[in-house]
C-alpha cells in the first residue's frame, strides 16, 4: 500500500479533473502560437452560440411573461391551479432531494468504505436513471402501482393512491434524480479513501462520530452541489413526471405540467409567467451552483 | 443539528405544509377525465353545475379536469386515474374502459343520443385568405399542401378526421376500399408532424405556423378563430365529413367505491339540459336540443355528414380493429 502518499501534504489533486478546479497550469500552456484572430473567432463563436441558444431563448421567456405588464404577471402566478403547481412542485423536490441525499450518501458510503461482491455492478447501477429514457422512468411505476400493475388491485382495495397522485410524483422524481448525489460522493469519497475514519476510531471515536465530525465535513462542498443538481432537476423534470401525474388540474400538476396545460390552453402570457418562475429558481440554482465551485476550488487548494 | 438533519426537519415542515393543501376543502368531488379540446367548454359547464348543485342541494362541489389525447387519457383510467366521469373523443375509447370491467358494458344506453350529449364534426382551417386553394378532400393530397393532424393512435380527433378522409375517398371512387386506402396514404404523405392530441395540432398550426391546413374538429376550428382573430385563419367546409359523436358516461367502479354515483350522474344529465346545451353551443359544439339547434343553426355549417354506424366503418369497434390497432390499415399506410 502506499503509505506514502498517505502523508503527502497534497493528495487531492490528480483525481479531480471532473470538476474546474484552481491549480497552476504547467509552464507550456501559457505559450500561445496561435494568431489573434484564431483566438478572437474563437471566442466570438461561443459567445455568439451561448447568446442564440441559451440567453436570448430564457430572456424572452422574460419578455413574454411580461408581456401584459406586472398585474398580469401576478395574476398568472396566484391563479389557484398555479399555486398548487408551485406547492406541488416545491413539496416533491424537498422530499426526493432529502431522499437522495440520504439514499446518496449511504450509497456513496458503501462503495467507497467497503468492499464486497457485486460492487461494481452497484456503481453501474447508480447512472441507469440517467441513461433510462424519463418516459420509461414513469412507466415502470405504472407498470408496478398503475391498477393493472402488480400492486395496483390491492393499493386500490386498500385506499392508497400512488399513481395519479403526489406519491407517484415523488416516486418518479426520486428515481430520476437519484444519480446527482452519489455519483458527486463517489469519485470524491473514493479518492479519500477511510484512512481518515480509521484514524478517528483508533482514536476513540464513535462511527457515527466519526462519520459527522470526519466524513461529512470532507464532502461536504461536493455534497451541496450534488444536493443543488439534484434540487434543479427535480423541480424540472417533465416527461417521467407528466406519465405518473394523471393531469388533474390544481391537484397533480406540477410546474412544468401547468406551463405545458397554460401553453396549450392559448394562455401564452400565463404560460410563460410561470414558466419565468421556473428559470428563476434554476437561475438561483446555478448562481449557487457557481458560488460553491468557486469554494470547492479554494477548499481543494488548500487542503 | 447536523446539516442533514436540519435538511430533513425542512422538507419534513415543507411537507407538512403542502400535505393538507392537496386535499379539496369542497363538499363533493368529481373528476371529469376528458379529451384535448373539450378544456373550455368544461370550465364553463363546471362553474354552471356548480352553482345549480350550491342552490339545489346546498353543497360545494369542486369538478377537477383533466385533459390529454381520448386514447391516452382512456389509458389512464384503465391505469387508475380516478375519474368519476369520462367524457372523451369516442365511444371505442369508452369501450376500452369498459372491456377493464371498470364501467357497464352496457354504458352507451344509459343516456339519450348515444350518450353525446354534444356532437362536432371535422373541418379544415387555413391561413387566411386560403392561399393554397383549399376547397375539399382532394385538394389535400396535392404535391406541396402541408396537412397538419394529431396521431390516430393516440387522438380521438385525428380517428375522426381520418375516417372522414376515408369516406369522402369511397364516395369519390365508388366504394372502393384499395383506392381509398391510397388516398389517405397520400393524405398522410402530406403530414409534416403527427402530435398526440388535437390541441397539440392546433398548436402546431395555429402558434407555430406549421402547415397550410389543420383538421380540426369544428370546435376547435371556430376556438382557434376566436383566439387568434378572424383575419388569421378561414374554416374550410368540406363536401363530405363526419358525425363525430363525444359520448360521456361514469366510470362505475370508481363512483361506486366513492360513493358519487348521484352526483356524477346528475352531472352527466346536466349537459342535456336547456343550459348545459346552450354552453356546448357557445363553445362551438353542435346542441342536440332542437330548440337550442335552432338558436344557433347560423353558427354551425350545414354539410353532409356520415357516421361511424354508416356500413363503410361498421362501428366503432369495428373500424378501430381495421384501420387503427396494431397491424391495421393506418399502421400499413404510416410506415410505407
Amino acid at each position: 500500500m502506499s503509505a506514502v502518499t498517505d502523508t503527502m501534504p497534497f493528495p487531492r489533486e490528480q483525481g479531480r479533473s471532473a470538476r474546474p478546479t484552481v491549480h497552476t497550469p504547467p509552464r507550456h500552456e501559457d505559450i500561445r502560437t496561435e494568431p489573434a484572430i484564431v483566438k478572437w473567432t474563437v471566442i466570438a463563436l461561443a459567445a455568439l452560440f451561448m447568446g442564440l441558444f441559451i440567453v436570448l431563448p430564457l430572456a424572452n421567456v422574460f419578455a413574454q411573461a411580461f408581456s401584459k405588464g406586472w398585474d398580469a404577471y401576478v395574476a398568472a402566478l396566484v391563479d389557484p391551479d398555479a399555486l398548487a403547481a408551485i406547492r406541488l412542485t416545491l413539496f416533491v423536490a424537498a422530499v426526493s432531494v432529502a431522499t437522495n441525499t440520504v439514499m446518496g450518501l449511504v450509497m456513496a458510503w458503501a462503495i467507497t468504505k467497503f468492499n464486497f461482491a457485486g460492487k461494481s455492478l452497484l456503481i453501474t447501477l447508480v447512472d441507469l436513471p440517467f441513461s433510462v429514457s424519463p418516459v420509461i422512468s414513469g412507466l415502470v411505476f405504472v407498470l408496478m402501482f398503475g391498477a393493472q400493475g402488480y400492486f395496483g388491485p390491492w393499493l386500490i382495495d386498500n385506499g392508497w393512491k400512488i399513481i395519479f397522485a403526489w406519491p407517484g410524483i415523488v416516486l418518479a422524481t426520486v428515481f430520476v434524480t437519484f444519480p446527482f448525489v452519489a455519483r458527486e460522493l463517489i469519485p470524491l469519497m473514493q479518492e479519500q479513501g477511510s484512512s481518515e475514519e480509521e484514524a478517528a476510531v483508533t482514536l476513540g471515536a464513535s462511527g457515527w462520530r466519526a462519520f459527522l465530525k470526519v466524513t461529512l465535513p470532507n464532502v461536504k462542498w461536493a455534497l451541496l452541489y450534488g444536493v443543488l443538481l439534484c434540487n434543479a432537476r427535480a423541480m424540472g423534470e417533465f416527461g417521467a413526471v407528466s406519465v405518473v401525474s394523471g393531469h388533474v388540474r390544481g391537484e397533480t400538476n406540477t410546474m412544468p405540467l401547468h406551463i405545458e396545460i397554460l401553453y396549450n390552453e392559448y394562455q401564452f402570457q400565463a404560460s410563460f409567467a410561470v414558466a419565468s418562475l421556473l428559470a428563476f429558481l434554476a437561475v438561483v440554482t446555478l448562481f449557487a451552483k457557481t458560488v460553491l465551485e468557486a469554494r470547492l476550488g479554494s477548499r481543494s487548494g488548500r487542503h | 443539528m447536523s446539516r442533514i438533519s436540519r435538511r430533513l426537519a425542512l422538507a419534513a415542515a415543507l411537507a407538512s405544509l403542502a400535505i393538507p393543501t392537496l386535499a379539496s376543502a369542497a363538499d363533493v368531488n368529481l373528476l371529469n377525465v376528458s379529451y384535448d379540446p373539450t378544456r373550455e367548454l368544461y370550465v364553463q359547464v363546471n362553474k354552471a353545475f356548480g352553482e345549480k348543485f350550491k342552490a339545489e342541494a346546498g353543497k360545494t362541489i369542486e369538478i377537477k379536469q383533466s385533459h390529454g389525447g381520448s386514447g391516452k387519457q382512456a389509458r389512464s383510467v384503465i391505469d387508475g386515474l380516478e375519474a368519476d366521469v369520462v367524457t372523451l373523443a369516442l365511444a371505442y375509447d369508452i369501450d376500452a374502459i369498459a372491456d377493464k370491467g371498470l364501467i357497464d358494458a352496457a354504458w352507451q344506453k344509459r343516456l339519450p343520443d348515444n350518450s353525446s350529449p354534444y356532437t362536432s364534426t371535422i373541418v379544415f382551417l387555413v391561413r387566411k385568405g386560403n392561399p393554397k386553394g383549399i376547397k375539399d378532400w382532394n385538394d389535400l393530397v396535392k404535391p406541396g399542401v402541408k396537412v397538419i393532424t394529431p396521431n390516430p393512435k393516440t387522438s380521438g380527433g385525428a380517428r375522426w378526421n381520418y375516417l372522414a378522409a376515408w369516406a369522402y375517398a369511397l364516395k369519390q371512387n365508388g366504394g372502393s376500399a384499395e383506392k381509398a386506402q391510397a388516398f389517405v396514404a397520400d393524405l398522410f404523405k402530406n403530414v409534416p408532424v403527427l402530435d398526440t392530441g388535437a390541441r397539440g395540432s392546433t398548436v402546431t398550426f395555429t402558434e407555430r405556423g406549421v402547415g397550410d391546413v389543420l383538421l380540426a374538429w369544428e370546435n376547435e376550428a371556430f376556438l382557434s378563430k376566436k383566439e387568434f382573430g378572424d383575419d388569421k385563419f378561414d374554416i374550410v367546409v368540406p363536401s363530405l365529413s363526419i358525425l363525430a359523436e363525444p359520448p360521456v358516461t361514469v366510470v362505475d367502479k370508481v363512483i361506486d367505491r366513492k360513493g358519487t354515483r348521484a352526483v356524477a350522474e346528475q352531472y352527466l344529465k346536466f349537459l342535456y339540459t336547456k343550459e348545459g346545451q346552450e354552453i356546448a353551443a357557445q363553445n362551438f359544439y353542435r346542441p342536440r336540443d332542437p330548440e337550442v339547434a335552432k338558436k344557433y343553426e347560423k353558427v354551425f355549417p350545414k354539410v353532409e355528414l356520415i357516421t361511424i354506424d354508416d356500413p363503410a366503418f361498421g362501428g366503432w369497434r369495428k373500424a378501430q380493429k381495421e384501420h387503427f390497432a396494431d397491424g391495421g390499415i393506418f399502421d400499413k399506410i404510416y410506415s410505407n
